[in-house]
């Protein structure tokens, strides 16, 4: 298996041999494009995370992959991309840094279906976050076509990191539209440019609760829809959890008609948070999207009074 | 007075060196003004776009030492500003290399610093002794590597929360040999792995060196060493990370810290077990102790440790984490009656500790120690009867700031608003500069600030108040009011646009989350030309949807300035 997926790896990325060594090179310089700054040890978490992803179409094993949707495999992939992620305690990948290099296949993303396919993934998100733990079932393997599809990317030269977040926003072409009237019909008003669209996952923490979720960016196309899956995930979780008086709070948030989100209003107790490339815990909700997505490793719920804290604290985790 | 001949007016000002002073002195007449303008050495610019740097360097032109401020300062744990929002310094250095060459201190706070701007500094200035870049970003190794190679009589560098790209310490690495003028060195924040064999030469031969703190990637087992050759050393910062907890090392490292017999100043990060061998040294250097940082983890023998601080009789300065909880701030206050600054910070671990600081504990120390000056608490229940207690036994706090664990706790006993202790304190203590509000609060709060906090310069407040009129009152009342800083409150455009003149008497408004709409935000702009008001809302600039009036503004940055729009601002910072 092992084999199987550096060999898709190695064909799609254009170089390289077998091994795992492999995935890691040509997906470090797919990352290199798109100039995240990948430390080797991130670069080598990533590695495996996206061989797996690969070898999620050759595999009819549930535990085989994670979640590698590209757009084009939009009927199954949601289904592929989060159950899965769910499914695999044996990966152990404890790095936060796991889902940041999707992004460079996110963010050459695909044209033609891509609303449906957005449709396709948020509801896949939801749906996910309801069942949780239901198995994998398998589907015909689509080797060749994620092939092609990997082929097709265009490998832009690395770029100085210090302007890539703007150049890439300018180029991003994406109307974003906060306004209480919705974001879902502007979420199909999303251009992409013609590339593949992947998965972005990453990794959300609430503050109170032992168990993480992880929540796919790129299924999203404005921060309001983004806030309300989350809203949703923790919120269904947490009548099993009794937290320190904060079930009362999520169960206000629950209670939230369509409209903005408590959670990037700052009416909620808690506040929405992502780690940037620095390793910085910035708010949710100032910079334009497509920025956002491009620089949010991993998400947390804080409490505001943690947030607005006598920082610097110190995490035990760290 | 008129009479007076410059050169002994020149003798009188060189004794007055505090900036307000200095700024009082100015207003008195034309030749004052002229003679303080010539003789100011020493400048420091809260907002670097409240003016343009030649402008500065035409008032001031013999600057020596100055200290510029560029982001916002609301970084908590969560950094409130985005990280691209600008405070670039290259304007600055540009007209400070040009016309500046004496230079002799920089300091850079929140400023975005680029890789071009920190090599001119490294050339323009010969006589640099000492710079500071604080909390800023946007440089690498590479350039810091130049300002070590070429600044030959650097005595202080300190790079704290500074973000440094491509680093893996060769900055360190370029002090030449024959460099021996080192006084301070600060790179706690670093993430980089300077070579530790550079680090002990430079160590061993700066005689001067008084100030170090390194970061955490300075392996354990080489810290001793370290320490040894630099027994002169007045401040010491570390953060031992060490893979697997070795009491040897960690033994070995507080008796090279005891031999360092002139140690006033101490703190330790990282994970850090105080083993019982480890405490017999401690408990040697804690007596000498005037500052004290434990932000860490006590892993074990918490009590152990709480007994250590019974040794900390001189200290005045103590930041710590809430670990110790009520028993450890019982011990505080009975032990450091000297203390001036406390600050307690939260500890966050998974799963969570059951330890923390309530108001009992914030009542020992306000009677322990009746000299406390700044005190910044992160605790999980406080009532007004604690608060007004505090506010009695120490009215000499001029720093205030309580955060607490739930965002709008009332007293934990009466469940009443938390009005009555926050007006204790703004009218006990006369003195109060900076104060932050946590807690349920209405309307009265912010009157009782807004009547008794003369003095008040900073305010910051998290879902308080119920109606505009809370911002009203301090709006209208503190006279000295320079910052003021508003989350998530019910505020709208009522409140922002009541008192329009304000505006120009403070540094900076920072309104996130609030009820303030796009239009208030465009009248405010339009009536007041001398105010830069920013917005961010988390979209582009240069995305043609525009959306109306009545939006309600995430994020108003308004701030009194000279110099009309920035011209770096990013694109999604609107400027009105």
């Amino acid at each position: 298996m092992e084999a199987d997926l550096g060999l898709l790896t190695a064909s799609g990325g254009g170089g390289g041999a077998s091994s795992g060594g492999s995935a890691s090179g040509s997906i470090s310089m797919l990352s290199k494009e798109d100039n995240r700054g990948l430390t080797s040890e991130e670069s080598s978490s990533y590695a495996d995370e996206s061989g797996l992803e690969l070898g999620l179409g050759l595999s009819l094993r549930g535990g085989g992959g994670r979640g590698g949707g590209r757009c084009k495999s939009a009927v199954w992939g949601p289904y592929a991309r989060i159950l899965t992620a769910k499914d695999l305690p044996s990966m152990g990948l404890k790095s936060s840094s796991d889902h940041k290099s999707p992004s460079s296949l996110s963010s050459s993303s695909s044209s033609s279906s891509s609303s449906m396919t957005k449709a396709n993934f948020s509801s896949g998100t939801k749906r996910a976050a309801d069942s949780g733990v239901s198995q994998v079932v398998g589907w015909p393997p689509i080797r060749a076509y994620r092939m092609n599809s990997l082929v097709n990317q265009s490998k832009s030269p690395p770029r100085d990191e210090l302007h890539s977040t703007f150049e890439r926003s300018k180029t991003k072409n994406e109307v974003i539209d906060l306004t209480n009237s919705g974001c879902n019909k502007n979420c199909n008003n999303v251009e992409r440019k013609g590339q593949p669209k992947t998965s972005l996952f990453v990794k959300v923490n609430m503050d109170g609760f032992p168990i993480g979720r992880k929540v796919d960016l790129s299924a999203h196309a404005c921060y309001e829809t983004l806030a309300k899956t989350l809203e949703d995930m923790f919120c269904k979780a947490t009548t099993t959890i009794g937290a320190r008086g904060s079930g009362m709070e999520e169960h206000d948030v629950m209670a939230e008609a369509i409209g903005s989100s408590k959670l990037l209003d700052g009416s909620s107790e808690f506040v929405l948070t992502y780690e940037d490339k620095d390793g910085d815990w910035m708010l949710v909700g100032d910079v334009p999207w497509g920025m956002f997505l491009n620089s949010a490793k991993r998400l947390r719920i804080m409490r505001t009074s943690e947030a607005k804290g006598l920082g610097p604290r110190f995490q035990q985790r760290d | 007075m008129s009479h007076f001949p410059e050169e002994i007016l020149e003798q009188i000002f060189s004794y007055i060196t505090h900036r307000r002073d200095r700024n009082a002195l100015s207003l008195v007449s034309k030749t004052w003004y002229d003679l303080d303008r010539r003789t100011r050495h020493s400048v420091s610019i809260g907002n670097c776009y409240a003016l343009s740097p030649a402008r500065s360097i035409e008032r001031f032109p013999n600057v020596r030492s100055l200290t510029l401020k560029g982001k916002p300062q609301l970084v908590d744990i969560v950094n409130w500003v985005p990280r691209n929002w600008g405070g670039s310094v290259d304007p600055w250095v540009v007209a400070l290399a040009r016309d500046c060459p004496d230079l002799r201190e920089l300091r850079l706070k929140r400023m975005l610093v680029s890789e071009p701007s920190l090599l001119l500094i490294s050339t323009s200035f010969p006589d640099l002794r000492s710079l500071g870049l604080i909390g800023c970003h946007g440089f690498s190794a590479d350039g810091l590597s130049a300002i070590t190679a070429k600044c030959r009589f650097l005595e202080h560098l300190d790079l704290q929360k500074s973000v440094v790209g491509n680093d893996s310490g060769q900055w360190l690495s370029s002090f030449p040999e024959n460099f021996t003028s080192l006084v301070s060195l600060n790179f706690g924040s670093l993430k980089g792995a300077v070579n530790v064999d550079d680090l002990m030469s430079l160590v061993a031969r700066c005689p001067n060196l008084k100030n170090l703190r390194l970061n955490k990637a300075v392996p354990l087992p080489t810290l001793p060493q370290i320490l040894l050759r630099a027994p002169q050393l007045v401040e010491l910062g570390i953060d031992p990370r060490a893979q697997h907890i070795d009491p040897e090392s960690h033994n070995r490292l507080y008796e090279a810290i005891r031999k360092c017999k002139s140690i006033q100043s101490l703190s330790l990060s990282g994970v850090l077990p105080i083993s019982l061998c480890c405490q017999v040294h401690l408990s040697a250097i804690f007596p000498k102790l005037i500052s004290l940082d434990i932000i860490s983890f006590i892993e074990v023998r918490i009590l152990g440790f709480i007994n250590l601080l019974k040794h900390c009789h001189k200290l005045q300065r103590l930041r710590i984490v809430d670990l110790i909880g009520d028993e450890g701030l019982l011990v505080v206050s009975s032990t450091c009656k000297d203390l001036r600054d406390l600050r307690i910070v939260p500890t966050y671990s998974n799963p969570p500790v059951n330890r923390y600081v309530t108001e009992e504990g914030i009542v020992a120390i306000s009677k322990g120690c009746p000299l406390l000056e700044s005190f910044q608490v992160f605790c999980h229940q406080i009532t007004n009867a604690a608060l007004i207690t505090v506010s009695k036994n120490c009215p000499g706090i001029t720093c205030f700031r309580l955060c607490l664990h739930q965002r709008q706790d009332p007293d934990h006993v009466t469940l009443q608003p938390l009005d009555e202790g926050f007006g204790a304190i703004v009218q006990s203590c006369e003195g109060l500069q900076r104060l932050s509000l946590s807690g349920l609060l209405t309307d009265q709060a912010f009157l009782y600030i807004g009547m008794y906090a003369e003095n008040l310069e900073t305010l910051s407040t998290t879902s308080a108040g119920d109606s505009d009129r809370a911002m009203l009152y301090v709006l209208n009342g503190c006279r000295n009011l320079r910052k003021l800083e508003i989350h998530s409150c019910c505020f709208g455009d009522n409140a922002l646009l009541a008192n329009l003149e304000r505006y120009e008497t403070l540094r900076f408004l920072w309104m996130q989350l609030c009820e303030v709409t796009l239009g208030g935000c465009k009248f405010l702009a339009k009536k007041m030309p001398l105010l830069n008001v920013e917005i961010i809302h988390g979209r582009d600039r240069d995305q043609g949807d525009y959306p109306d009036d009545t939006m309600k503004i995430r994020t108003l940055y308004v701030y009194r300035t000279l110099n009309g729009p920035r011209a770096d601002a990013p694109n999604f910072v609107w400027t009105l």
